[in-house]
């Protein structure tokens, strides 16, 4: 039977994996980007964006290493591990499609950030809490980038209005599982880590039917969903992301870049 | 939102004595005082300057391209957001370098025009391909590198917003061009097969980049009047000898081969003497036929044609929240 500090250690180490993954898979999500947005604003906006997400990642990431106590820095899990050991909601890893759809997906996730960082900087992880302290002012700019885009083309014009609530009805029922809640989350409610879900959803549900008001766009019905990206199981995108990020990693085992 | 509303020339006032005008002009670039939007110019100089700064800023922009397809597979999160960075800087020059050439009466619409109708150049370098990360590591070096010999001395060419602008790109260029040979330092300490990758990235990205200062002083148009003006202040070889003396030894410090057997020291001349560039290749490249001429310039249009409908709701929403604007935007 494993020690109670262990398994704290073992929840932890999952809680911060899932945040950092999240990061990590959304900034590599939006480096695809660069150089081929509708204009130069756009791509300056999701490189600025894209960036923060990778920086929040590394700290995420470097700090779930130390938790575990194997000896693997940030790029050992970034770049070796396989994709059952990625823990970020499905979401992230969702396509980009147009402008409008990569959009959606910003807001959804920005929304989500910005809830729940707000919520940890008075975390009693100390790291954490000031991880979310650093980030909780970018996912501000972030939101208010990706927000600022979904009213315009939501109230822009009849055909960006049909497609962003076409983006929205197909990554809506993907939300859900930002909010499920698992051992790993009520584990670090107990012990004063993270907020309840249920808190952040209902505030996140607030932020986004305001934007959607805004946007003149219609909230979608909420679905049952079958993905667990949280624990591993991913879409078939994911994939096809890591063997990108991976490549040089795996192709040249040991090598130092 | 998109649209600067420039169009045409400014209008300049009923022109009684051109010639007094351009004496006095010449007077003021002699006397190193710098020519600002509303001032008096010729418009030679004008369309110089228009022809020149837009190349630049074109160039920013496509080459956010070859760098940019290496982001989704750089080899460790450092790298990968120092390569975010660097493609951003490089948009964000391309975004200062149009509005510096919008003082001179163009708008950024028509710049992009004549870029995406193939009318308007950019720097060939940019239509050579990255197959590997060490191609990365030798655009900083290498690209960034001559990217800076040639615009050190603009920081103090003659018309105002263009210096100013080239000020802050040149801090920039420095530090993306130390980025870039230490990733290149990183690959050339590293094991055999990095190595290999950093030689042949050297190999790939040497002469393109010695034809980076354009054609010889022999066959370059454009050196006379520019020069005269104090746009340009170096000529093309003079600006390549310069590079090509700071950057054989950073070649030697990595321990790689520069490709031309015919380059030695020249005691007598205290520089490098080179081998022949094949000018024949730079011809093509720049009439259309590099390796990437196409790629480069269908994703640009792309790029362009896939966004329209967002440019037109962004018009759209900007003309419905301010209805005495509306016509303006569009």
């Amino acid at each position: 039977m494993k020690g109670a500090a262990e398994t704290d250690a073992q929840a932890l180490f999952r809680y911060v994996l899932r945040l950092g993954d999240l990061s990590l898979v959304l900034g590599q999500r939006l480096g695809e980007w660069v150089g081929h947005s509708p204009a130069l604003e756009e791509d300056l906006g999701l490189a600025n964006i894209a960036l923060d997400l990778i920086g929040q990642a590394r700290l995420l990431l470097s700090y779930a290493g130390e938790i575990e106590g194997r000896g693997r820095d940030e790029d050992q899990l970034a770049y070796l591990r396989e994709q059952g050991a990625y823990f970020n909601a499905i979401l992230a890893e969702q396509p980009n499609g147009d402008f409008g759809q990569t959009l959606v997906r910003q807001v959804l996730i920005d929304a989500f950030q910005l809830e729940l960082y707000e919520r940890m900087t008075d975390s009693m992880d100390a790291r954490l809490a000031a991880i979310a302290a650093k980030s909780v002012k970018e996912v501000r700019y972030h939101l208010r980038y990706s927000s600022g885009w979904l009213v315009r083309l939501g109230d822009g014009t009849p055909e960006s209005h049909q497609r962003v609530q076409t983006s929205l009805e197909l990554l809506w029922p993907y939300t859900v599982e930002l909010f499920a809640e698992d051992d790993v989350d009520r584990a670090m409610v107990d012990r004063g880590i993270a907020p309840r879900l249920s808190e952040v959803r209902a505030a996140w549900v607030e932020r986004i039917e305001a934007i959607l008001a805004e946007a003149t766009l219609k909230r979608p019905a909420d679905r049952p969903h079958a993905w667990h990206g949280k624990r591993g199981q991913h879409s078939e995108h994911l994939g096809y992301i890591l063997a990108e990020m991976q490549y040089l990693q795996r192709a040249y085992p040991g090598a130092r870049w | 939102m998109y649209t600067q509303g420039l169009d045409g020339q400014p209008a300049e006032a009923a022109v009684v004595d051109e010639s007094a005008l351009e004496q006095r002009f010449l007077a003021r670039v002699d006397a190193e005082e710098k020519i600002e939007p509303k001032d008096w110019m010729p418009a030679r100089y004008r369309n110089t300057l228009i022809r020149q700064i837009s190349q630049h800023a074109h160039s920013e922009i496509v080459g956010m391209l070859p760098e940019g397809n290496w982001i989704t597979r750089a080899p460790t999160l450092k790298r990968k957001a120092i390569l975010i960075a660097k493609v951003q800087d490089e948009g964000g020059h391309g975004a200062y370098l149009y509005s510096a050439a919008e003082t001179l009466g163009v708008s950024r619409d028509q710049l992009i025009e004549q870029l995406l109708s193939g009318k308007a150049k950019y720097s060939s370098i940019f239509n050579y391909p990255t197959p590997t990360w060490a191609d990365v590591g030798a655009i900083g070096w290498l690209v960034d590198g001559a990217a800076i010999m040639n615009q050190i001395p603009l920081c103090r060419c003659s018309y105002g917003p263009y210096a100013r602008a080239m000020v802050r790109v040149c801090r920039e260029e420095s530090f993306h061009q130390r980025q870039g040979y230490d990733l290149m330092l990183q690959l050339a300490r590293g094991t055999p097969d990095q190595k290999r990758m950093a030689q042949e990235a050297l190999n790939r990205w040497w002469w393109p980049a010695l034809m980076m200062f354009g054609p010889s002083d022999a066959n370059s148009t454009h050196t006379g009047d520019s020069q005269r003006w104090k746009i340009k202040r170096f000529s093309n070889d003079e600006l390549r000898q310069k590079f090509v003396d700071f950057t054989v030894p950073q070649a030697k410090f990595l321990d790689l081969t520069v490709p031309d057997p015919q380059l030695h020291w020249d005691e007598s001349k205290q520089q490098y003497s080179f081998g022949p560039i094949d000018w024949s290749e730079f011809d093509q490249v720049l009439k259309g036929n590099g390796p990437c001429n196409t790629e480069r310039l269908a994703a640009r249009r792309n790029a362009h044609a896939a966004g329209a409908w967002v440019r037109e709701a962004a018009s759209a929403y900007a003309a419905k929240r301010r209805p005495s604007a509306a016509g303006v935007a569009a």
